[in-house]
């Protein structure tokens, strides 16, 4: 008796609510610094706060044993051009990172400089990140001095795409790779994450939401003097004080389309991501940037969201791909012989699906492990797949279910699984919170970290940039004293609003809300984009706030944070319109085509657009690109008392 | 057996509904999938000591943290959806097996 229904029938009534419900029912915490977002950024901006002997207080929706996107787990620490290994100069190779329109420098070039500093605090912490039990003597890329293990991705250069040199062989030697990137155990890092947040003294909520952000006498764009939360359990209300906030709660979550029940789309973004740290900052005045970007989601026919659904699918990093009858295909593997490719240029994509139709190539495609030598195959699948977040499960199912890796090859879904529909569409590709150089948002007191960014990367962009914020906003707390102005009515309206729902038993549920919604941006925001589509589709969602948000009704405390969680992601959807009515050309980079205005990247659109609140009215303004300067010489002027690694005794 | 049973008129069940299988005999109820789940797709039984309720069965992403850190190695069977089950070949036979 496992299921809801089975406990039923056998009991003859449902099972009650296991938690007390404290709906409206109201807590006060007083804190230095407060984290919104117990991920991997949250988790790395508290410790590194907690260490600068401040009080920190950290809020999390799930449980930050296990939370966000990199809760499961991590297979590359990427970007470490400062590891022992590497070839190249940190501050170069992050200039070459950085050398690409909307990206996030100032994040890119703090991970190139401290994210192997973060990595050893890492394995400080117990976190596994060296060969040392010897399992991998002989895997290409194990030095067998530090027992790092480098992995093939960014070999050559930084990107997944292949090099028109890649076939010549011989082309990416040993003794010409930029070393880069470290394999790590990463599915050790989150629960050491939490036990040091417990050891540092970080008050740590568990299953609190973060709903808004409270202004200085509560106006709109005043420096930030703490937040509301919710408890997802209980319902209780959460009201904390704080001398400077951290938001860390990762970007959009599933704007376009919601299919849990089939689990259906490639996302690689925990569940729980609903936009709520970019909505927070955006009601409490701060500016974002790259909102109007989106880009298209795959079909994971196979496992949801994992294995990706690039060339390497069903197998990747270093497997050979083969058709039914054994013949290798000309796709990149994300290995050494490719320098780390895995995207395969549109040409290649053409003869394969021409060489499937000709009858050259059959359909399905494997992943031909047994064609590797058995301490590469045993690297790719026990650490890129069984470190790597949520792959870590499909491992251990196959190796319970029967699979032999020396003897069987995994069914790849290229070509039969199709293509995406180009409605569905994702958020988490740029837009989020505008940051300086103290990773500090436009507002005072409001920092963000991680994919809470703008342009974010990956974990160990997460976690350096976490730390990074952690430390520029504990110097923050210690200087600007305690004199907090909350404001009570914030807090009323705040609290009339996230509990409206558990005034209604019958209306319209969270996820009615949430499929309505995604329809709206499948309609309207997706694929044929023009100003008068976009406005109608700011017009429909408008009427689901004015007609539908009334009726929702949330029955419990989960419901409850389901609600509040589509109300954010009505924002967010709002919010990405204006910023694609405002872009009045189209680009390539940010993914953004419209129809009304074709020209691709015009020189007077190549800029950041900037959106923001100011007494409740939009406004736009624009940033250029690289705005963030000399990015070597505005990190040492931003970090001259940078201590480097935690001395735990210190 | 439902026919031996009362009846309740109830909703469709979820779909899927077990993302996950729990064996009672390993299982000591000790709730850490419940606490380690990021979604509480669980919550602890009532009856102490016995495997959790699924109760938010359809909001399970996957991530697998309530299998891997399952204290007791067996308790906690993933249970992949119909649709979702992962394929491989026998290189040698060329039989193809499901999980």
């Amino acid at each position: 008796m496992a299921t809801w229904h089975e406990y039923l029938i056998k009991e003859g009534r449902p099972p009650a609510w296991p938690y007390p419900v404290r709906f409206g029912q109201e807590r006060e915490i007083d804190t230095d610094v407060l984290v919104i977002g117990g991920g991997i950024a949250g988790c790395w901006a508290a410790i590194s706060a907690a260490r600068q002997g401040v009080r920190v207080a950290l809020l999390e929706k799930g449980d930050v044993s296990r939370s966000g996107s990199g809760g499961p787990g991590c297979d590359h620490w990427c970007n470490a051009p400062a590891n022992p290994l590497s070839r190249v100069d940190p501050d170069e190779w992050a200039v070459h990172m950085a050398d690409q329109p909307y990206c996030n420098g100032i994040g890119i070039q703090i991970q190139c400089r401290e994210n192997y500093d973060t990595l050893l605090e890492m394995e400080q912490m117990g976190g596994k990140i060296r060969d040392s039990e010897d399992e991998y003597v002989g895997a290409e890329g194990r030095d067998d001095e530090t027992k790092l293990m480098i992995s093939p991705r960014y070999g050559v250069k930084h990107s997944y795409l292949a090099d028109f040199e890649t076939v010549e062989p011989d082309y990416n030697p040993p003794e010409k790779r930029n070393n880069v990137v470290i394999r790590v155990w990463g599915s050790t890092f989150k629960p050491l994450l939490k036990k040091e947040c417990l050891r540092l003294g970080v008050q740590v909520y568990d299953r609190v939401m973060g709903t808004s952000l409270l202004n200085e006498n509560g106006v709109q764009g005043a420096r930030v003097v703490g937040a509301t939360g919710l408890n997802c359990r209980t319902g209780e209300f959460l009201i904390f004080r704080a001398k400077a906030v951290i938001l860390a709660t990762a970007g959009a979550g599933s704007l376009w389309l919601m299919s849990m029940e089939h689990g259906g789309y490639s996302n690689m973004h925990s569940r729980n991501i609903s936009g709520d740290g970019t909505v927070m900052a955006w009601r409490a005045g701060a500016a974002l940037t790259m909102m109007e970007r989106s880009g298209g989601i795959g079909i994971a026919t196979g496992l949801k969201h994992k294995w990706y659904t690039g060339a390497g699918d069903a197998s990747y990093e270093n497997v050979p791909i083969v058709d039914a009858k054994g013949r290798r295909l000309p796709y990149p593997i994300q290995g050494w012989e490719d320098a780390g490719a895995m995207v395969a240029s549109p040409e290649t994509e053409a003869k394969i699906r021409q060489g499937v139709l000709r009858g050259e190539y059959e359909l399905p495609f494997f992943g031909d492990f047994p064609a590797m030598s058995d301490v590469e195959r045993r690297a790719t699948w026990l650490m890129m797949l069984g470190e790597e977040s949520t792959t870590k499960i499909i491992v251990k199912t196959l190796n319970e279910g029967g699979f032999d890796l020396g003897r069987d090859q995994l069914m790849s879904y290229k070509l039969i699984e199709g293509q995406s529909p180009p409605q569905w569409r994702e958020a988490g590709y740029g837009g989020g919170v505008l940051v300086d150089w103290n990773l500090k948002t436009t507002i005072e007191g409001l920092y963000a970290a991680g994919s809470q960014m703008f342009s974010p990367e990956d974990h160990s962009f997460c976690a350096a940039t976490g730390r990074y914020a952690g430390r520029k906003a504990a110097v923050y707390a210690k200087e600007i004293g305690g004199d907090l102005k909350i404001s009570r009515e914030q807090i009323e309206q705040e609290k009339n609003r996230i509990l409206a729902p558990t005034k209604r038993t019958s209306g319209a549920e969270w996820k009615e809300l949430h499929n309505g919604l995604t329809r709206a941006m499948q309609y309207f925001v997706s694929e044929f984009k023009t100003e008068r589509l976009l406005k109608m589709g700011l017009e429909e969602i408008e009427r689901i706030e004015a007609e539908t948000v009334p009726k929702l009704f949330a029955l419990d405390p989960h419901k409850l944070m389901r609600s509040i969680e589509d109300l954010s992601m009505i924002e967010y959807a709002k919010i990405i319109i204006q910023a694609m009515r405002e872009r009045k050309a189209s680009s390539i980079p940010l993914d953004f085509h419209r129809i009304d205005y074709p020209e691709l990247d015009p020189p007077e659109w190549d800029k950041y657009l900037t959106v923001k609140l100011e007494n409740g009215q939009i406004k736009f303004g624009e940033l250029p690109q690289r705005f963030w300067g000399n990015m070597k010489e505005q990190y040492e002027a931003h970090n001259r008392d940078y201590t480097g690694v935690y001395t735990p005794n210190k | 057996m439902v026919s031996e049973q009362r009846v309740f008129a109830i909703p469709n069940v979820q779909t899927p509904s077990m993302p996950v299988t729990f064996d009672p005999n390993v299982c000591k109820g000790c709730n850490t999938c419940v606490e380690v789940c990021p979604i509480d797709v669980f919550i602890p039984n009532p009856q102490k000591g016995a495997p959790p309720i699924i109760l938010h069965a359809e909001e399970c992403w996957y991530c697998g943290c309530c299998a891997c850190d399952c204290p007791n190695p067996g308790a906690i069977k993933f249970n992949w959806p119909l649709p979702l089950k992962p394929r491989w070949r026998n290189k040698e036979t060329g039989k193809v097996s499901q999980l």
